[in-house]
Protein backbone atom coordinates (compact mmCIF):
# COMPACT_ATOMS: atom_id res chain seq x y z
CA UNK A 1 0.00 0.00 0.00
CA UNK A 2 1.44 3.37 -0.64
CA UNK A 3 0.69 6.59 1.34
CA UNK A 4 0.64 10.16 0.00
CA UNK A 5 0.39 13.47 2.45
CA UNK A 6 -1.49 16.07 0.43
CA UNK A 7 -0.57 19.88 1.61
CA UNK A 8 -1.14 18.82 5.41
CA UNK A 9 -0.74 21.88 7.43
CA UNK A 10 -1.66 21.89 11.62
CA UNK A 11 -1.94 24.56 13.78
CA UNK A 12 -2.30 23.91 17.61
CA UNK A 13 -3.08 26.84 19.90
CA UNK A 14 0.52 28.08 20.10
CA UNK A 15 0.35 28.55 16.27
CA UNK A 16 1.61 26.53 13.24
CA UNK A 17 3.10 23.48 13.35
CA UNK A 18 3.01 22.15 9.83
CA UNK A 19 3.23 23.85 6.79
CA UNK A 20 1.53 22.57 3.38
CA UNK A 21 3.63 18.91 3.99
CA UNK A 22 3.39 16.83 0.55
CA UNK A 23 5.51 13.76 0.73
CA UNK A 24 4.71 10.29 -1.38
CA UNK A 25 5.66 7.04 -0.09
CA UNK A 26 5.89 3.97 -2.46
CA UNK A 27 4.90 0.40 -1.27
CA UNK A 28 7.48 -1.26 0.21
CA UNK A 29 9.64 2.08 1.01
CA UNK A 30 11.06 3.49 3.86
CA UNK A 31 10.85 6.91 4.57
CA UNK A 32 12.99 8.61 7.33
CA UNK A 33 11.53 11.54 8.58
CA UNK A 34 14.38 13.78 10.26
CA UNK A 35 14.05 17.72 11.39
CA UNK A 36 14.88 19.89 14.50
CA UNK A 37 12.96 19.28 18.11
CA UNK A 38 9.29 20.20 17.94
CA UNK A 39 9.41 20.65 13.98
CA UNK A 40 6.33 18.34 14.30
CA UNK A 41 7.51 15.36 13.18
CA UNK A 42 5.10 13.60 15.75
CA UNK A 43 2.42 15.47 14.82
CA UNK A 44 2.50 14.42 11.38
CA UNK A 45 3.20 10.81 12.33
CA UNK A 46 -0.29 11.31 14.19
CA UNK A 47 -1.91 13.08 11.34
CA UNK A 48 -0.57 10.13 8.96
CA UNK A 49 -1.89 7.03 11.43
CA UNK A 50 -5.85 8.94 12.34
CA UNK A 51 -5.30 9.61 15.60
CA UNK A 52 -5.38 13.39 14.75
CA UNK A 53 -7.27 15.20 12.30
CA UNK A 54 -5.33 17.62 9.89
CA UNK A 55 -6.39 21.50 9.53
CA UNK A 56 -5.16 21.43 6.18
CA UNK A 57 -4.75 19.19 3.40
CA UNK A 58 -5.04 15.03 3.58
CA UNK A 59 -3.44 11.80 3.85
CA UNK A 60 -4.43 9.45 1.34
CA UNK A 61 -3.67 5.63 1.16
CA UNK A 62 -3.79 4.00 -2.16
CA UNK A 63 -3.31 -0.02 -3.57
CA UNK A 64 -4.57 -2.91 -1.83
CA UNK A 65 -3.30 -4.07 1.76
CA UNK A 66 -1.67 -7.12 1.72
CA UNK A 67 -3.57 -10.45 2.48
CA UNK A 68 -4.76 -10.63 5.92
CA UNK A 69 -4.24 -7.32 6.82
CA UNK A 70 -5.68 -6.25 10.49
CA UNK A 71 -4.70 -3.24 11.33
CA UNK A 72 -3.67 -1.18 8.13
CA UNK A 73 -1.63 1.51 9.83
CA UNK A 74 0.47 0.69 12.93
CA UNK A 75 2.34 2.45 14.83
CA UNK A 76 5.77 1.69 17.34
CA UNK A 77 5.60 4.17 20.14
CA UNK A 78 8.94 5.78 21.08
CA UNK A 79 8.19 5.16 25.05
CA UNK A 80 6.99 1.46 23.99
CA UNK A 81 3.93 1.68 25.02
CA UNK A 82 3.28 -1.98 26.52
CA UNK A 83 0.32 -2.44 28.79
CA UNK A 84 2.40 -3.27 32.08
CA UNK A 85 -0.24 -5.68 33.50
CA UNK A 86 0.41 -8.49 29.93
CA UNK A 87 2.90 -10.46 29.11
CA UNK A 88 5.23 -10.37 26.33
CA UNK A 89 2.40 -12.44 24.29
CA UNK A 90 -0.26 -11.09 25.94
CA UNK A 91 0.68 -7.56 24.55
CA UNK A 92 0.82 -8.97 21.23
CA UNK A 93 -2.03 -11.14 21.56
CA UNK A 94 -3.96 -7.59 22.69
CA UNK A 95 -4.38 -6.43 18.53
CA UNK A 96 -5.39 -9.88 17.78
CA UNK A 97 -8.54 -10.11 19.67
CA UNK A 98 -11.63 -10.54 18.03
CA UNK A 99 -10.19 -10.47 14.83
CA UNK A 100 -8.27 -13.72 14.86
CA UNK A 101 -10.04 -17.19 16.51
CA UNK A 102 -8.02 -18.80 19.56
CA UNK A 103 -5.58 -20.83 17.82
CA UNK A 104 -5.31 -18.62 15.01
CA UNK A 105 -4.04 -16.30 17.67
CA UNK A 106 -1.70 -18.65 19.04
CA UNK A 107 0.17 -18.73 15.69
CA UNK A 108 -0.07 -16.12 14.70
CA UNK A 109 1.77 -14.66 17.72
CA UNK A 110 4.48 -17.97 18.12
CA UNK A 111 4.97 -16.97 14.42
CA UNK A 112 5.55 -13.24 14.79
CA UNK A 113 7.84 -13.84 18.16
CA UNK A 114 9.77 -16.29 16.25
CA UNK A 115 10.95 -13.50 13.89
CA UNK A 116 12.09 -11.04 16.50
CA UNK A 117 13.47 -13.87 18.57
CA UNK A 118 11.48 -13.10 21.47
CA UNK A 119 9.99 -16.84 21.68
CA UNK A 120 12.06 -17.56 24.82
CA UNK A 121 10.10 -14.82 26.75
CA UNK A 122 6.58 -15.40 25.63
CA UNK A 123 5.71 -15.43 29.07
CA UNK A 124 7.38 -12.70 30.52
CA UNK A 125 5.79 -9.28 32.06
CA UNK A 126 7.58 -6.01 30.47
CA UNK A 127 8.96 -4.79 33.86
CA UNK A 128 11.12 -8.00 33.48
CA UNK A 129 12.56 -6.65 29.79
CA UNK A 130 15.32 -4.24 28.80
CA UNK A 131 14.74 -1.61 26.83
CA UNK A 132 15.21 -3.14 23.55
CA UNK A 133 13.26 -6.01 24.32
CA UNK A 134 10.31 -4.25 25.22
CA UNK A 135 10.94 -2.36 21.82
CA UNK A 136 11.15 -5.69 19.91
CA UNK A 137 7.69 -6.45 21.93
CA UNK A 138 6.22 -3.67 19.66
CA UNK A 139 7.50 -4.10 16.54
CA UNK A 140 6.10 -7.96 16.99
CA UNK A 141 2.66 -6.10 18.04
CA UNK A 142 3.00 -3.68 15.44
CA UNK A 143 3.79 -6.34 12.86
CA UNK A 144 1.37 -9.10 14.34
CA UNK A 145 -1.33 -7.42 12.30
CA UNK A 146 0.52 -7.39 9.00
CA UNK A 147 0.74 -3.89 8.85
CA UNK A 148 0.13 -1.99 4.96
CA UNK A 149 1.82 0.74 6.54
CA UNK A 150 4.43 1.30 9.44
CA UNK A 151 4.97 4.46 11.53
CA UNK A 152 7.57 4.64 13.72
CA UNK A 153 8.23 7.43 15.94
CA UNK A 154 11.96 7.47 17.45
CA UNK A 155 11.05 3.75 18.11
CA UNK A 156 15.14 3.11 19.03
CA UNK A 157 15.99 6.87 21.16
CA UNK A 158 15.26 5.50 24.03
CA UNK A 159 17.70 2.77 23.98
CA UNK A 160 21.25 2.92 24.64
CA UNK A 161 23.90 3.19 21.51
CA UNK A 162 24.61 -0.92 21.34
CA UNK A 163 21.26 -1.97 21.45
CA UNK A 164 19.94 0.87 19.17
CA UNK A 165 22.30 -1.02 16.57
CA UNK A 166 21.48 -4.23 16.86
CA UNK A 167 17.73 -3.13 16.94
CA UNK A 168 18.78 -1.62 13.60
CA UNK A 169 20.16 -5.01 12.18
CA UNK A 170 17.02 -6.72 13.70
CA UNK A 171 14.84 -3.45 11.56
CA UNK A 172 16.94 -4.20 8.58
CA UNK A 173 16.07 -8.28 8.53
CA UNK A 174 12.66 -7.59 8.82
CA UNK A 175 12.35 -5.50 5.98
CA UNK A 176 14.52 -7.69 3.99
CA UNK A 177 12.41 -10.59 5.01
CA UNK A 178 9.35 -8.98 3.75
CA UNK A 179 9.32 -5.43 3.00
CA UNK A 180 6.79 -3.02 4.53
CA UNK A 181 5.90 0.53 3.89
CA UNK A 182 7.10 2.65 6.70
CA UNK A 183 7.70 6.23 7.82
CA UNK A 184 10.29 6.44 9.92
CA UNK A 185 10.74 9.35 12.35
CA UNK A 186 14.35 9.72 14.11
CA UNK A 187 16.85 12.30 15.32
CA UNK A 188 19.68 9.97 14.61
CA UNK A 189 21.00 10.72 10.98
CA UNK A 190 22.80 7.32 11.10
CA UNK A 191 19.51 5.52 11.87
CA UNK A 192 18.19 7.31 9.16
CA UNK A 193 20.73 6.77 6.45
CA UNK A 194 20.68 3.23 7.54
CA UNK A 195 17.39 2.35 6.94
CA UNK A 196 15.59 5.03 4.80
CA UNK A 197 15.31 4.67 1.13
CA UNK A 198 14.58 8.17 1.07
CA UNK A 199 14.98 10.69 4.33
CA UNK A 200 12.83 14.04 4.37
CA UNK A 201 14.35 16.71 6.12
CA UNK A 202 11.91 19.70 7.90
CA UNK A 203 12.70 22.62 8.98
CA UNK A 204 12.69 23.94 11.97
CA UNK A 205 9.05 25.41 13.10
CA UNK A 206 6.55 25.56 11.29
CA UNK A 207 7.53 22.30 9.89
CA UNK A 208 8.22 22.63 5.99
CA UNK A 209 9.82 19.85 3.51
CA UNK A 210 13.25 21.44 3.31
CA UNK A 211 14.78 18.14 0.71
CA UNK A 212 14.36 14.82 -0.04
CA UNK A 213 17.66 13.28 -0.11
CA UNK A 214 17.41 9.39 -1.75
CA UNK A 215 19.50 6.49 -1.19
CA UNK A 216 19.80 4.14 -3.85
CA UNK A 217 22.06 1.38 -1.98
CA UNK A 218 19.98 -1.51 -1.13
CA UNK A 219 19.32 -1.27 2.88
CA UNK A 220 20.98 -4.82 2.84
CA UNK A 221 23.86 -3.76 1.53
CA UNK A 222 24.39 -0.46 3.82
CA UNK A 223 26.99 0.08 6.46
CA UNK A 224 28.64 3.31 8.00
CA UNK A 225 31.37 2.88 5.87
CA UNK A 226 29.42 2.49 2.63
CA UNK A 227 30.23 5.90 0.78
CA UNK A 228 26.85 6.81 -0.16
CA UNK A 229 25.20 6.32 2.98
CA UNK A 230 28.16 8.57 4.64
CA UNK A 231 27.90 11.72 2.40
CA UNK A 232 24.48 11.38 2.54
CA UNK A 233 25.07 11.58 6.24
CA UNK A 234 27.26 14.62 6.00
CA UNK A 235 24.36 15.88 3.54
CA UNK A 236 21.82 15.56 5.78
CA UNK A 237 23.67 17.47 8.86
CA UNK A 238 24.38 20.32 6.90
CA UNK A 239 21.15 20.19 5.77
CA UNK A 240 20.15 20.47 9.75
CA UNK A 241 22.67 21.83 11.59
CA UNK A 242 21.96 25.29 11.77
CA UNK A 243 18.14 24.80 12.39
CA UNK A 244 18.73 22.42 15.09
CA UNK A 245 21.00 24.87 16.08
CA UNK A 246 18.59 27.93 15.67
CA UNK A 247 15.41 25.44 17.33
CA UNK A 248 17.26 24.87 20.34
CA UNK A 249 17.45 28.69 21.44
CA UNK A 250 13.56 29.09 20.94
CA UNK A 251 11.35 29.27 24.23
CA UNK A 252 8.82 26.53 23.57
CA UNK A 253 5.96 28.75 23.98
CA UNK A 254 7.21 32.07 22.52
CA UNK B 1 56.13 13.20 40.19
CA UNK B 2 53.61 14.15 42.94
CA UNK B 3 53.39 11.75 45.40
CA UNK B 4 50.26 9.98 45.42
CA UNK B 5 49.15 9.84 49.61
CA UNK B 6 46.09 9.12 51.22
CA UNK B 7 44.27 12.12 53.17
CA UNK B 8 42.90 10.04 55.43
CA UNK B 9 38.99 11.59 55.53
CA UNK B 10 36.65 9.37 54.19
CA UNK B 11 33.82 10.81 52.42
CA UNK B 12 30.93 10.34 54.73
CA UNK B 13 27.83 8.56 53.73
CA UNK B 14 25.08 10.78 52.55
CA UNK B 15 22.26 8.71 50.66
CA UNK B 16 20.24 5.66 51.52
CA UNK B 17 16.64 5.93 52.86
CA UNK B 18 13.10 7.64 51.68
CA UNK B 19 12.79 3.65 50.29
CA UNK B 20 10.32 1.76 52.92
CA UNK B 21 10.80 -1.68 52.89
CA UNK B 22 8.98 -4.63 55.01
CA UNK B 23 10.16 -4.83 58.37
CA UNK B 24 8.98 -7.95 59.99
CA UNK B 25 7.65 -8.58 63.33
CA UNK B 26 7.77 -4.84 64.29
CA UNK B 27 3.82 -4.42 63.95
CA UNK B 28 3.51 -6.92 66.05
CA UNK B 29 5.72 -5.41 68.76
CA UNK B 30 4.26 -2.44 69.07
CA UNK B 31 1.45 -4.08 69.69
CA UNK B 32 3.12 -6.53 72.01
CA UNK B 33 4.73 -3.68 73.98
CA UNK B 34 1.59 -1.49 74.56
CA UNK B 35 -0.31 -4.62 75.86
CA UNK B 36 2.31 -5.62 78.79
CA UNK B 37 2.59 -1.73 79.71
CA UNK B 38 -1.37 -1.52 79.48
CA UNK B 39 -1.38 -5.29 81.98
CA UNK B 40 1.38 -4.16 83.94
CA UNK B 41 0.17 -0.91 84.59
CA UNK B 42 -3.36 -1.51 85.67
CA UNK B 43 -1.84 -4.11 87.85
CA UNK B 44 0.76 -1.95 89.80
CA UNK B 45 -1.96 0.32 90.40
CA UNK B 46 -0.11 2.93 88.01
CA UNK B 47 -2.52 3.14 86.23
CA UNK B 48 -5.94 3.99 87.95
CA UNK B 49 -8.90 1.19 87.84
CA UNK B 50 -11.35 4.16 86.31
CA UNK B 51 -8.81 5.16 83.88
CA UNK B 52 -8.17 1.81 82.16
CA UNK B 53 -9.78 -1.76 82.57
CA UNK B 54 -7.52 -4.34 83.32
CA UNK B 55 -6.09 -6.16 80.00
CA UNK B 56 -7.01 -9.77 81.57
CA UNK B 57 -10.34 -8.17 82.75
CA UNK B 58 -11.51 -7.51 79.07
CA UNK B 59 -10.01 -11.05 78.04
CA UNK B 60 -12.67 -12.73 80.49
CA UNK B 61 -15.15 -10.94 79.03
CA UNK B 62 -13.86 -12.48 75.71
CA UNK B 63 -13.92 -15.38 76.75
CA UNK B 64 -17.10 -15.36 78.67
CA UNK B 65 -18.36 -13.74 75.15
CA UNK B 66 -17.09 -16.80 73.45
CA UNK B 67 -18.58 -19.15 75.77
CA UNK B 68 -21.85 -17.88 75.84
CA UNK B 69 -22.38 -18.03 71.96
CA UNK B 70 -23.25 -14.11 72.44
CA UNK B 71 -19.56 -13.23 70.31
CA UNK B 72 -20.81 -15.06 67.47
CA UNK B 73 -24.53 -13.82 68.25
CA UNK B 74 -23.43 -9.74 67.80
CA UNK B 75 -20.67 -10.24 65.23
CA UNK B 76 -22.65 -12.03 62.07
CA UNK B 77 -25.06 -9.29 62.20
CA UNK B 78 -22.70 -6.41 62.03
CA UNK B 79 -20.34 -8.54 59.21
CA UNK B 80 -23.62 -8.81 57.14
CA UNK B 81 -24.14 -5.32 57.49
CA UNK B 82 -20.22 -4.51 56.70
CA UNK B 83 -20.34 -6.99 53.93
CA UNK B 84 -23.58 -6.02 52.34
CA UNK B 85 -23.47 -2.29 52.85
CA UNK B 86 -19.78 -2.13 51.87
CA UNK B 87 -20.72 -3.96 48.70
CA UNK B 88 -23.16 -1.79 47.61
CA UNK B 89 -21.28 1.45 48.14
CA UNK B 90 -18.19 -0.23 46.58
CA UNK B 91 -19.64 -1.34 43.33
CA UNK B 92 -21.56 2.22 43.14
CA UNK B 93 -18.52 3.85 43.50
CA UNK B 94 -16.56 1.90 41.00
CA UNK B 95 -19.01 2.40 38.71
CA UNK B 96 -19.98 5.95 39.31
CA UNK B 97 -16.11 6.60 39.46
CA UNK B 98 -15.45 4.96 35.98
CA UNK B 99 -18.64 7.31 34.42
CA UNK B 100 -17.43 10.59 35.58
CA UNK B 101 -13.34 9.24 34.12
CA UNK B 102 -14.53 8.76 30.92
CA UNK B 103 -17.57 10.82 30.20
CA UNK B 104 -17.37 14.50 30.40
CA UNK B 105 -20.88 15.43 30.44
CA UNK B 106 -20.69 13.08 33.41
CA UNK B 107 -18.06 14.70 35.33
CA UNK B 108 -19.38 18.08 34.58
CA UNK B 109 -22.60 16.68 36.16
CA UNK B 110 -21.22 15.00 39.15
CA UNK B 111 -18.09 16.23 40.53
CA UNK B 112 -20.01 18.98 42.04
CA UNK B 113 -22.08 16.83 43.85
CA UNK B 114 -20.14 14.51 44.85
CA UNK B 115 -17.80 16.97 46.07
CA UNK B 116 -20.85 18.37 48.21
CA UNK B 117 -21.99 15.18 49.62
CA UNK B 118 -18.23 14.16 50.61
CA UNK B 119 -17.93 16.32 53.84
CA UNK B 120 -21.52 15.34 55.10
CA UNK B 121 -20.96 13.27 58.21
CA UNK B 122 -23.48 10.63 57.02
CA UNK B 123 -24.29 9.70 60.76
CA UNK B 124 -26.32 13.35 60.63
CA UNK B 125 -28.10 11.55 58.06
CA UNK B 126 -29.55 8.47 59.95
CA UNK B 127 -32.91 9.91 60.48
CA UNK B 128 -33.41 10.36 57.07
CA UNK B 129 -32.33 7.02 56.35
CA UNK B 130 -34.49 5.60 58.82
CA UNK B 131 -37.52 6.81 57.51
CA UNK B 132 -36.37 6.08 54.15
CA UNK B 133 -35.87 2.86 54.52
CA UNK B 134 -37.17 1.86 57.78
CA UNK B 135 -35.42 1.29 61.15
CA UNK B 136 -34.68 -3.02 60.08
CA UNK B 137 -31.94 -3.29 57.84
CA UNK B 138 -32.15 -1.21 55.35
CA UNK B 139 -31.13 1.98 56.92
CA UNK B 140 -27.92 0.02 58.02
CA UNK B 141 -26.95 -0.79 54.54
CA UNK B 142 -27.89 2.43 53.35
CA UNK B 143 -25.93 4.57 55.81
CA UNK B 144 -22.98 2.40 55.13
CA UNK B 145 -23.32 2.33 51.42
CA UNK B 146 -23.18 5.61 51.05
CA UNK B 147 -20.61 6.28 53.25
CA UNK B 148 -18.38 3.98 51.47
CA UNK B 149 -19.68 5.57 48.21
CA UNK B 150 -18.12 9.03 48.04
CA UNK B 151 -14.83 7.69 48.61
CA UNK B 152 -14.59 5.19 45.54
CA UNK B 153 -16.09 7.69 43.31
CA UNK B 154 -13.15 9.99 44.02
CA UNK B 155 -10.67 7.20 44.37
CA UNK B 156 -11.87 6.10 41.45
CA UNK B 157 -11.91 8.92 39.14
CA UNK B 158 -8.99 10.15 40.15
CA UNK B 159 -7.20 6.73 38.95
CA UNK B 160 -9.00 6.43 35.80
CA UNK B 161 -7.73 10.27 34.87
CA UNK B 162 -4.37 8.89 35.95
CA UNK B 163 -4.18 5.77 33.51
CA UNK B 164 -1.60 6.41 30.61
CA UNK B 165 -2.31 8.28 27.80
CA UNK B 166 -0.02 6.73 25.43
CA UNK B 167 -1.28 3.23 26.71
CA UNK B 168 -5.22 4.59 25.54
CA UNK B 169 -3.77 6.36 21.98
CA UNK B 170 -1.84 2.86 21.36
CA UNK B 171 -5.33 1.05 21.64
CA UNK B 172 -6.83 3.72 19.24
CA UNK B 173 -4.11 3.30 16.81
CA UNK B 174 -4.35 -0.32 16.60
CA UNK B 175 -8.09 -0.04 16.15
CA UNK B 176 -9.49 -1.34 19.57
CA UNK B 177 -12.79 -0.96 20.06
CA UNK B 178 -14.27 1.41 22.96
CA UNK B 179 -15.29 -1.38 25.02
CA UNK B 180 -12.12 -3.40 24.14
CA UNK B 181 -10.26 -0.01 25.53
CA UNK B 182 -12.17 0.23 28.21
CA UNK B 183 -12.15 -2.84 29.38
CA UNK B 184 -8.64 -3.86 28.27
CA UNK B 185 -6.65 -0.66 29.60
CA UNK B 186 -8.24 1.88 31.18
CA UNK B 187 -9.73 -0.17 34.28
CA UNK B 188 -6.90 -2.53 34.71
CA UNK B 189 -4.77 0.94 34.60
CA UNK B 190 -6.87 2.35 37.31
CA UNK B 191 -7.08 -0.70 39.40
CA UNK B 192 -4.35 0.04 41.77
CA UNK B 193 -5.84 3.52 42.87
CA UNK B 194 -9.34 1.85 43.11
CA UNK B 195 -7.65 -0.37 45.33
CA UNK B 196 -5.80 2.31 47.57
CA UNK B 197 -8.99 3.93 47.58
CA UNK B 198 -11.10 1.04 48.85
CA UNK B 199 -8.68 0.83 51.84
CA UNK B 200 -9.54 4.11 52.84
CA UNK B 201 -13.53 3.14 52.38
CA UNK B 202 -13.48 0.02 54.38
CA UNK B 203 -12.57 1.31 56.95
CA UNK B 204 -15.22 4.08 56.81
CA UNK B 205 -17.80 1.50 56.55
CA UNK B 206 -16.51 0.26 59.97
CA UNK B 207 -17.42 3.38 61.35
CA UNK B 208 -20.35 3.68 59.86
CA UNK B 209 -20.94 0.43 61.23
CA UNK B 210 -21.27 1.66 64.79
CA UNK B 211 -23.20 4.43 64.09
CA UNK B 212 -25.91 2.57 62.13
CA UNK B 213 -26.14 -0.26 65.41
CA UNK B 214 -26.90 2.84 67.75
CA UNK B 215 -30.17 3.03 66.02
CA UNK B 216 -32.58 0.03 67.08
CA UNK B 217 -30.52 -2.84 66.59
CA UNK B 218 -30.40 -6.10 69.27
CA UNK B 219 -27.80 -7.63 68.37
CA UNK B 220 -23.99 -6.36 66.41
CA UNK B 221 -21.06 -4.85 67.55
CA UNK B 222 -21.93 -1.00 67.57
CA UNK B 223 -24.85 -2.33 69.87
CA UNK B 224 -22.93 -4.37 72.45
CA UNK B 225 -20.30 -1.12 72.65
CA UNK B 226 -23.22 1.65 73.01
CA UNK B 227 -24.94 -0.62 75.56
CA UNK B 228 -21.52 -0.96 77.16
CA UNK B 229 -21.19 2.92 77.11
CA UNK B 230 -24.08 3.55 78.47
CA UNK B 231 -23.04 0.96 81.68
CA UNK B 232 -19.67 2.63 82.06
CA UNK B 233 -18.75 -0.79 81.51
CA UNK B 234 -15.10 -0.19 80.86
CA UNK B 235 -14.48 -4.12 80.43
CA UNK B 236 -16.63 -4.68 77.69
CA UNK B 237 -16.45 -1.53 76.12
CA UNK B 238 -12.80 -2.00 74.79
CA UNK B 239 -13.67 -5.84 74.00
CA UNK B 240 -15.98 -4.14 71.60
CA UNK B 241 -13.59 -1.77 70.48
CA UNK B 242 -10.79 -4.14 69.78
CA UNK B 243 -13.00 -6.64 68.05
CA UNK B 244 -13.61 -3.05 65.65
CA UNK B 245 -9.83 -3.05 65.16
CA UNK B 246 -9.17 -6.43 64.26
CA UNK B 247 -11.83 -6.14 61.94
CA UNK B 248 -9.77 -3.40 60.61
CA UNK B 249 -6.67 -4.96 60.46
CA UNK B 250 -8.54 -7.86 58.18
CA UNK B 251 -10.16 -5.83 55.93
CA UNK B 252 -6.85 -4.12 55.56
CA UNK B 253 -5.08 -7.46 54.90
CA UNK B 254 -7.42 -8.88 52.77
CA UNK B 255 -7.04 -5.89 50.31
CA UNK B 256 -3.44 -6.63 50.60
CA UNK B 257 -4.25 -10.04 49.75
CA UNK B 258 -6.62 -8.67 46.82
CA UNK B 259 -3.22 -6.37 45.32
CA UNK B 260 -0.82 -9.11 45.39
CA UNK B 261 -2.90 -11.35 43.58
CA UNK B 262 -4.28 -8.52 40.82
CA UNK B 263 -1.65 -6.15 41.06
CA UNK B 264 1.41 -8.44 40.97
CA UNK B 265 2.85 -6.80 37.78
CA UNK B 266 3.53 -4.04 39.23
CA UNK B 267 6.49 -6.02 40.99
N1 LIG C 1 -1.39 18.37 21.76
C1 LIG C 1 -0.67 19.49 21.57
N2 LIG C 1 -1.16 20.69 21.94
C2 LIG C 1 -0.45 21.82 21.74
N3 LIG C 1 0.75 21.86 21.17
C3 LIG C 1 1.30 20.71 20.78
C4 LIG C 1 0.61 19.47 20.95
N4 LIG C 1 1.39 18.48 20.46
C5 LIG C 1 2.50 19.08 20.00
N5 LIG C 1 2.45 20.42 20.19
C6 LIG C 1 3.46 21.38 19.77
O1 LIG C 1 3.66 21.21 18.41
C7 LIG C 1 5.02 21.28 18.09
C8 LIG C 1 5.45 20.04 17.36
O2 LIG C 1 5.39 18.94 18.25
P1 LIG C 1 5.89 17.50 17.85
O3 LIG C 1 5.79 16.65 19.06
O4 LIG C 1 5.15 17.05 16.65
O5 LIG C 1 7.40 17.78 17.46
P2 LIG C 1 8.54 16.74 17.12
O6 LIG C 1 9.12 17.16 15.84
O7 LIG C 1 8.04 15.35 17.22
O8 LIG C 1 9.56 17.03 18.28
P3 LIG C 1 10.58 16.03 18.96
O9 LIG C 1 11.67 15.88 17.99
O10 LIG C 1 11.02 16.76 20.18
O11 LIG C 1 9.85 14.76 19.24
C9 LIG C 1 5.77 21.48 19.38
O12 LIG C 1 6.12 22.85 19.46
C10 LIG C 1 4.79 21.12 20.45
O13 LIG C 1 4.97 21.94 21.57
MG1 LIG D 1 8.38 13.69 18.56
Amino acid sequence: MELRIENVGHHYGGGPVLDRISLDVAAGEVLCLVGPSGCGKSTLLRLVGGLEKPAEGRVLTGGDVPEGCLNPISFVFQHFNLLPWRTVSGNVSLVLEGRLGRAARREAIADVLARTGLSDFASALPRQLSGGMRQRVAISRALATRPAVMLLDEPLSALDAQTRELLMEDLVGLWLREPFTAVYVTHNLAEAVRLGHRVAVLSRRPGRVREVVTISTPLGERSAATPEVAEAQAHLWHLIRDEAAAADRTLADA
Amino acid sequence: MPERQATGREVPFRGGGFAPKPVRWVGLSVFAVLLAAWEIGTRTGWIGNLTLPRLSGVGQVFVDLYDSGLLWQHLLPSLERLAAGAAIGAVAGIGVGVLIGLFSLVRAGLVPLVAAIFPIPKIALLPLFVIWFGIGEGSKYALIAFGTFTPTVVATYGAVDNVDRGLIRMGQSFGLGWFSIVWKIVLPGALPGILSGLRVSLAIAIILLVAAEMLGAEYGIGAYILEAGSLYDLERLFAGVIILSILGVLTSWLIGLAERALLAWRE
